[in-house]
């Protein structure tokens, strides 16, 4: 794994991520823009960092499992991967395409090492307590690390998940949370108001740390915390949905949308500035 | 050129004017499943439920067990599908006057891929006691369909799709009763949904006999028939899995009263992502391969 150390290079990285992720979806004319944007960041400290992962043997069996439980979100996945030389950067303008890898939706089917098919909410988490129970069983050391979302965190199913990892004390569990505060119809607060999520999550018998999922030093020590937890954990990163394009920050609108030409030129002229600044 | 789901949008809203039972329920996909209008014409009538279909459909349960008239919308592939168990104890064991109406059924729904089409919906619904299956053929059958069954009392899905397809020649609208579009000789092509349009285009080259069998539970079995009498073979055509829809139940229903050569055109597995037009073709939902079906002497 190409493992970036300095904050600088995990930046710029993830500024590379962004434009992928804005040429992606320009390319496929369909999909989501501000979810994925949102989490840059966190997928680029995972990818290039925390996570113990092999693009060349990418099934090895003492990889850290990660699971995209908010599926809508794949394009930073998909960028990220690409990135860290899991396959050639330019099959990314297949996103969403017919007979593509890179479905709509991510699709163990069609590329395994997505270790499992979501899109449908509530169920990626489900399954990321089934591998844990699974790395127990086989007295296995690697993690599983699964990704949800707020509006995720509507289902009833999600919650049956958290229970079930308090129940078996899966400390080898760590859910992070795209926490962007949208979802389709609005603010979380005014669609299905979540809060107080971190008692919620504590009186389920997990520990909690929260975050801003912007700052790499954050999100690098919340990891490697987790890593320690005695009980399943969720890292709350707070995250601004469509960070680095100043018109889809914050905008739900911009949550299942994708940029025409002109707007991603607008976009990667943004990214692109931004880029200049890092140091 | 406009979608089953539109139809299903501005017929919600007329309804409402005039019916003060009628409500609606959404989770989170207000602007998708059509209902943004009645939302705002209507406020105190919506009920956002979140992200939270299984909720959502006892939710509806409860509201038509004391008397309104509620309206579930969501992706096909939430509801009915992820909601099976509520729906069959909650509504349908129950009797209760809950009208589900998706969208986004079938490959036509493009490329979000296979999680987000329905395939098996038809099939589910269709097993399921005192539920009736609706599934419009375009946006003007969606706005009678809608009409029709607000005066059914019991359960009805109604089956609706995503991208705007053409409109068929106009059409009456009773549930149960199937709509022959063109009579022809020796082959009869039955299908549903906006699947038709091909259907009938097949039906011109080979002058098949056409019929658009919205409704497919309870389904219209003195038409089929008569019809399957006057044909040598049939042929049926659905976006939806091969198993358990349209063709499943033509199949039962032909195997039981009147056995005849029969070829169904449908799903076989799950969809990907992709253009509607490319999905139709990876599963023979053409105008060319109805025809080339057709014409087989087998
Ligand atoms: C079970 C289920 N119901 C509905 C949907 C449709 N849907 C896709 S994303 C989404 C909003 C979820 O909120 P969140 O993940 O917070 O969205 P984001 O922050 O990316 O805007 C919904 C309702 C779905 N994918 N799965
Ligand atoms: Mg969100």
């Amino acid at each position: 794994m190409k493992k970036l150390d300095s904050i600088k290079d995990l930046k710029l990285m993830a500024n590379t991520i962004r434009q992928d992720i804005i040429r992606m979806l320009a390319r496929a004319g369909s999909g989501h823009s501000a979810g994925p944007l949102g989490m840059a960041d966190v997928f680029t400290a995972l990818y290039f960092n925390v996570l113990k992962h092999d693009p060349k043997k990418p099934l090895a069996s003492n990889r850290d499992r990660l699971i995209l439980s908010n599926g809508h979100i794949c394009p930073v996945r998909y960028a990220a991967m690409a990135r860290a030389g899991y396959f050639p950067v330019k099959e990314l303008s297949t996103l969403r395409k017919y007979r593509s890898r890179l479905q709509g939706h991510p699709s163990r089917r069609n590329f395994p090492p997505l270790e499992a098919a979501t899109g449908s909410l509530g169920q990626g988490v489900c399954i990321a307590v089934g591998m844990a129970l699974a790395a127990k069983l086989d007295k296995k050391k690697h993690f599983i690390c699964c990704i949800t979302s707020d509006g995720e965190h509507d289902e009833g199913s999600t919650w049956e998940a958290v229970n079930a990892a308090g129940k078996y004390k899966l400390d080898n569990l760590i859910f992070i949370l795209d926490r962007n505060h949208i979802q389709i119809c609005g603010f979380t607060k005014n669609v299905w108001p979540l809060e107080p999520l971190k008692a919620k999550y504590k009186a389920f018998n997990w520990n909690v740390i929260v975050i801003n999922g912007h700052d790499f030093r954050q999100i690098l020590d919340a990891v490697k915390k987790a890593k320690k937890s005695k009980k399943p954990i969720i890292i709350i990163a707070n995250v601004i949905p469509g960070k680095g394009v100043s018109f889809m920050e914050n905008k739900y609108e911009w949550h299942g949308k994708a940029p025409d030409e002109k707007q991603a030129e607008q976009a990667l002229s943004e990214l692109i500035q931004e880029r200049a600044k890092i140091r | 050129m406009k979608s089953t789901r539109d139809g299903y949008g501005e017929m919600i809203v007329e309804l409402a004017k005039k019916n003060k039972s009628i409500v609606a329920l959404s989770a989170d996909l207000t602007p998708s499943v059509r209902l943004e209008n009645f939302k705002k014409k209507f406020p105190e009538r919506f009920f956002q439920c979140g992200v939270a279909e299984a909720n959502m459909i006892g939710m509806a349960a409860g509201l038509a067990l004391d008397g309104k008239i509620p309206f579930v919308s969501s992706f096909a592939v939430f509801v009915p599908n992820r909601c099976l168990d509520h729906i069959r104890q909650s509504v349908c064991y129950t009797d209760a006057n809950v009208k589900i109406v998706s969208t986004h059924a079938g490959v036509i729904t493009g490329p979000d891929g296979a999680t987000h089409q329905a395939l098996e919906d038809i099939a589910v619904m269709r097993a399921l006691p005192n539920m009736k299956v609706v599934v419009p053929c375009d946006f003007d059958q969606a706005k009678k369909a809608v009409k029709a069954i607000t005066k059914t009392k019991g359960p009805v899905y109604v089956r609706l799709t995503r991208p705007k397809t053409p409109g068929l020649p106009k059409q009456s609208f009773k549930i149960g009763k199937a709509n022959v579009l063109r009579k022809g000789k020796d082959v009869t092509i039955i299908a549903c949904g906006p699947i038709v349009y091909e259907a009938l285009e097949a039906g011109k080259k080979v002058n098949a006999t056409v019929i658009n069998c919205h409704t497919l539970d309870p389904i219209d079995k003195a038409t089929i028939v008569k019809y399957a009498k006057k044909s040598k073979k049939i042929v049926t055509i659905e976006d939806h899995q091969i198993r358990g829809g349209l063709g499943g139940a033509i199949a039962e229903l032909l195997g039981e009263n009147h056995p005849v050569k029969l070829k169904r055109i449908g799903a076989d597995g799950f969809g990907e992502s992709g253009s509607p037009e490319e999905l139709k073709k990876k599963f023979g939902l053409t105008v060319s391969n109805i025809t080339r079906t057709c014409r087989l002497k087998k």
